[in-house]
């Protein structure tokens, strides 16, 4: 099949930015989109045209590094797949596909597609995890959990930063990013007992980054390669007006 | 809980949206009682008055939780539009709604809206000609001021328009204030976001039904 | 050969022993001690969240934008431990066992002792940090069974298990970063290691966003850099996963042990395109209920479903009737490579076998597939366009973890002093072939219970003292890898940098892949100088060097991979014998297994870098078993 890409080309996080654009000739359907991105780039390089600067690297949908926009819907028209598991099939011969770089504050350019989500990591060193230290834990199993609660920990444990939701958003919240977590350690016993402290000092710290308002439009939701539901979202709202001793529902 | 946090904030606005969404409501029933005739109509809005501090608490509680709403409001769409500040290309919805994105647009238009409405039944200035009017008990007789100013087609044209803002407003704003007050989950967070359009559009359908079965002659 | 300081003592009592004696600081000393940790897998991450609360001052380097993205985050099976739950019968001894078995006797039997007896605190301590094992209706923890043994010992978060144990040591650790314990520093690779008078004492490192080659000092050096599969450029590993740092080290003195140990995955999705660029694994806990077939006819192009079960060959449970399908990764992949061989693969290119879920799906419903798999099945889907609840999935082996690494000693020290290496990054403790579920196990043991005791001995014993930029070894260090930067940039041919990867990933795969012979191995020797020397005159990276440039990273671990391949192919040359992974057609028994030549090559074999061009010299550490007789392995 044949591809447009029209791509954000930008060399430097203080130099502007540009769209480009590309053709791919004769592409399988059976590649997956970073593919095509190595394909079009392997051809730009033999015409001394600089490769475009994507992050990626598992490529199958858990480390979270891929992330870009892809004709205006965060990793593309799929549900629940990360780009890398994105797959040509799913578009038209002789499409023009335009692919563009997270856009929020908190997240700058630095290079083409490639953005800095630290944000990321320095809302999760504000308060989530659970203060245990190394060698400090009692036995595994001393602590019975409902498996009910075990699963819709893991529901939200299963988010992979990729920062998709904040893409996706239409005000640049990272809400669901952060209620993943909260919702993730408060749902099993052993995260209630910082229950309360967690919920503020994120918050705290999802704010001091600069991100935007959640307004309930649940893009993100929707944009989420690991189908996060937002009810961790209203999980987090309980949360922060008045936690519980116990894990909510 | 801080009221001053992203958080917070969504607490202040969903609290003073549910608070004015019962006086919509209240409002509402209230005016339905012109289907029920002059006497009813003007006997409810005597006592009212008659309410006298009580009214004017009630203004004034209104007033505030509406000035804490807007400038809420409009404090989180600017901070909003700084998280983004060069937007996209291409822009795509897929869960959001046209209702959810314009909520700062509506909510502005549905105040200037108040604006008209209040001036025109409240300070009775927009439209002298139907003010000032009393019935045979010497009641202020708002039945008759209603009647004949539903009767102008323009007036209704701008009834059907602000309670439809309204309808707009509160089809995103019902659903969202039970997420943000967390009485959602899996379940039922689609129910609720449906339930809260229902509502919102009932809302809508009993208020523009009053102008219209004037205009149309079903109330006179 | 440096001494391996296995403590004296009967093997259940040696790291109580070793414990009790490895001297210990205060905070307050540890304070004044610097630790450099380069990576941010499960053995990084732990070490760092350890040693930070422990006091140290650690700074803790990842090439990926966050550290929650090393690759242990990709791990999906599950984690081992001998807690014995299921009350199946399980207990240290039978883990330790075994994991010595499955290695195919060429691991150490005391680390591995170890890694057994420190399983279950791990468990203990993931718990207690909130990873969300799965647990039955009780409430209590859940256990599945993994290749290679018959208790069900495997602890796991649905299909994610790596990810949540990854996330539960990265939260660990960013929270000794809100203590100010430790630094993090993300896209900075590193691409050397300074050693000054005689021990490990820094790093240079390359700030991939700025381009900045600057070094960083320490008392001690930490390297967790995970595994080098990607040699073979398909793999399961991440894109970015590389050799360099230990490569680097090698050349710096440490010694490299048994390199051409590596593992071949059974269950992967097969090759589908010539632009592929990396392979997929389906957990290997897919062979609890999948029946791995092919045809028993050559070349039948039947769909499978016209394929009545007479005429099926369930190989793996004809030939291991005892194991079955859960045989040993390494003989569950020969298998499936002998009957592709035999013209009997099914797929494009004959390159792949069945795993059938037919009757799983028979018996337990879909429901519960879908409940233990559901994520895999869609995964399938989303790459093949195919549903496995209605047709087999295809599967082929493919590269995926490498036994092989820096050599180490009990304590986790490499032949360098002060340079500690940890998780798969080391050589210690699978031998020649891994047990499913034991990764994560070995990373989380070094992390969080065994390097930080030994590494602290270690500390105790000399001052603290950090050394700059100023000290001539570092300075000299940064020059060497500021020219090789140069190097690269100036050759301006006409290859891409994947275009060499493709081609020695080929020759590896043929050569040092699933099967080895004398004649591939001898043939890929001559042939690796010449794709390094066509890669030195024609390889292009555009750009500069003080920019984000994802060419220019590549180029360097390439680079790498073209001079480490002949060391690869050196080892596998010289080890005469089969073992675990490592296959020798000429040591083969009459039916097709691997015959082991315990009399001449049951050793580690370490290499010690002698200089450019100049082959290396080869140590050998003896294996002693005691506990465990040395017995040819088994799953019939």
């Amino acid at each position: 099949m044949n591809l447009s890409l029209v791509v954000w080309r930008q060399k430097g996080a203080q130099t502007p930015g540009r769209f480009e654009r590309y053709e791919a000739k004769d592409v399988s359907p059976d590649l997956s989109f970073l593919e095509l991105l190595d394909v079009v780039n392997e051809g730009l390089i033999t015409q001394g045209i600089e490769p475009i600067a994507f992050d990626h690297d598992c490529r199958e949908g858990i480390c979270g590094s891929c992330a870009m926009m892809i004709n205006g819907l965060a990793h593309g028209p799929q549900p629940a797949v990360a780009t890398c598991q994105l797959y040509l099939r799913h578009f038209k011969d002789g499409e023009t596909i335009t692919i563009e770089p997270w856009r929020a504050k908190p997240f700058p350019i630095l290079r083409d597609l490639v953005v800095d989500r630290s944000a990321f990591d320095r809302i999760i060193q504000a308060g989530g995890y659970v203060s245990v230290n190394t060698g400090e834990a009692p036995e595994a199993n001393s602590i019975p959990v409902p498996k009910k609660d075990a699963d819709m920990a893991m529901d939200a444990a299963a988010c992979i930063g990729c920062g998709a939701c904040v893409a996706a958003c239409p005000n640049a919240s990272a809400m669901l990013f952060v209620a993943a977590k909260v919702a993730h350690l408060g749902r099993l016993p052993q995260g209630r007992v910082e229950a309360k402290q967690r919920v503020d000092q994120m918050v705290d710290a999802m704010d001091r980054e600069g991100f935007g308002n959640c307004t309930n439009h649940y893009e993100c939701m929707d944009a989420c390669p690991k189908a996060i539901h937002v009810k961790a979202i209203a999980f987090m709202n309980r949360e922060y007006r008045f936690p519980r001793r116990k894990p909510g529902t | 809980m801080r009221l001053t946090s992203s958080l917070g904030r969504k607490y202040v606005m969903a609290l003073s949206g549910v608070l004015l969404l019962g006086f919509v409501v209240a409002h509402l029933a209230g005016n339905l009682l012109v289907f029920a005739g002059p006497e009813a109509l003007n006997a409810y809005a005597k006592k009212l008055r008659l309410l006298g501090p009580g009214l004017w608490a009630a203004r004034l509680g209104l007033l505030g939780l509406a000035a804490v709403h807007v400038v809420t409001s409009i404090q989180l769409a600017i901070e909003n539009r700084r998280a983004r500040p060069q937007p996209y290309a291409v822009v795509r919805h897929s869960a959001s709604t046209l209702a959810g994105r314009t909520m700062v647009l509506s909510g502005l238009l549905v105040l200037a809206y108040l604006v008209y409405h209040l001036a025109h039944f409240t300070w009775q200035t927009a439209h002298p000609a139907v003010a000032h009017l009393t019935d045979s008990s010497g009641r202020h007789d708002v039945y008759r001021m209603v009647v004949l100013s539903f009767q102008q087609p323009a007036i209704v044209l701008a009834y059907v328009l602000g309670v439809g803002l309204v309808g707009l407003h509160l089809s995103h704003g019902i659903g969202s204030s039970c997420q943000t007050l967390g009485v959602t989950n899996e379940r039922v967070v689609e129910a609720v976001r449906r339930a809260g359009r229902l509502i919102a559009w009932a809302l809508f359908l009993g208020y523009a039904a009053i102008p219209a079965a004037v205009l149309l002659g079903v109330v006179a | 050969m440096p001494e391996a300081r296995v403590p004296p003592g009967p093997l259940p009592q040696k790291w109580e022993a070793c414990r009790a004696s490895l001297k210990r600081l205060s905070p307050s000393d540890a304070r004044r001690y610097r630790v450099l940790i380069v990576g941010t897998g499960l053995a990084g991450a732990s070490a760092a969240a350890t040693l930070g609360e422990q006091g140290f001052q650690v700074e803790s380097f990842c090439f990926q934008d966050s550290a929650r993205r090393a690759h242990s985050i990709a791990a999906q099976g599950g984690i081992n431990a001998a807690k014995n739950y299921p009350k199946d019968g399980d207990s240290i001894e039978r883990l330790f066992t075994d994991t010595i078995k499955g290695g195919d006797f060429r691991s150490r039997e005391a680390n591995v002792y170890r890694l057994a007896q420190v399983s279950n605190a791990i468990i203990d301590q993931c718990v207690a940090q909130g990873v969300p094992f799965a647990r039955e209706y009780d409430g209590y923890l859940a256990n599945r069974s993994f290749g290679g043994v018959k208790v069900r010992r495997t602890f796991y978060a649905r299909g994610q298990t790596g990810q949540q144990l990854l996330l539960g040591a990265y939260q660990a650790m960013m929270r000794q970063v809100e203590a100010g314990r430790v630094r993090l520093h993300p896209r900075t690779e590193m691409l050397d290691l300074v050693v000054a008078d005689g021990a490990a004492k820094g790093l240079v490192v390359r700030d991939l966003v700025s381009g900045a080659i600057t070094t960083y000092g320490g008392d001690a050096v930490v390297l967790a850099t995970g595994g080098y599969s990607t040699i073979y450029y398909l793999s399961t590993n991440a894109m970015g996963c590389n050799v360099t740092a230990t490569y680097r080290a090698y050349r710096r003195g440490a010694c490299f042990a048994n390199p051409c140990f590596t593992q071949i995955h059974p269950t992967c999705i097969p090759v589908g395109h010539q632009h592929q660029s990396k392979l997929t694994l389906m957990s290997e806990s897919l062979r609890n209920d999948g029946r791995i077939w092919v045809p028993k006819r050559k070349g039948d192009q039947r769909s499978p479903d016209q394929i009545p079960d007479g005429e099926r060959d369930y190989y793996l449970e004809r030939r291991y009737p005892s194991y079955g399908n859960l045989a040993p990764r390494d003989i569950a992949s020969r298998a499936a490579k002998a009957v592709c061989d035999e013209g009997r693969g099914v797929g494009p290119g004959g390159q792949g076998v069945y795993l059938d879920f037919r009757d799983a799906l028979g018996q337990l419903g879909r429901r519960t597939i879908e409940e233990r798999y559901g994520n895999l099945f869609a995964m399938y889907h989303e790459i093949t366009n195919e549903d496995a609840y209605a047709v087999p999935m295809r599967i082929y082996p493919a590269p995926h973890y490498v036994m092989g690494g820096l050599w180490v000693d009990y304590n986790l020290m490499s032949t360098i002093p002060g340079l500690f290496v940890i998780g798969e990054a080391n050589f210690s403790d699978h031998g020649a072939n891994r047990l499913g579920a034991s990764a994560l196990m070995q990373g989380l043991a070094d992390g969080y219970f065994i390097l930080p005791l030994t590494l602290t001995a270690h500390l105790a014993a000399h001052r603290p003292r950090q050394e700059g930029p100023e000290h001539p070894a570092f300075g000299d260090a940064r020059r060497q890898v500021e020219e090789r930067t140069r190097r690269l940039l100036a050759v301006r041919g006409k290859r891409t940098v994947d275009d060499f990867h493709r081609e020695l990933g080929r020759l590896m795969w043929d050569a040092c892949g699933m099967e080895r012979s004398r004649e591939g191995l001898t043939r890929a020797r001559a042939e690796i100088p010449r794709i390094r020397e066509a890669f030195w005159k024609d390889v292009t990276v555009l750009g500069s060097g003080e920019e984000l440039n994802q060419a220019l990273e590549k180029a360097g671990r390439v680079a790498d991979f073209l001079e480490f391949a002949e060391l690869v192919c050196q080892d596998a040359l010289h080890r005469e014998e089969s073992c675990g992974g490592h296959f020798r057609v000429e040591h083969q028994t009459p039916d097709g297994e691997a015959k082991r030549d315990d009399a001449h090559f049951c050793y580690v074999a370490a290499w010690q870098f002698q200089g450019d061009g100049q082959p290396p010299v080869l140590h050998k550490e003896p294996l002693t078993f005691d506990a465990v007789p040395l017995t040819e392995r088994s799953y019939k």
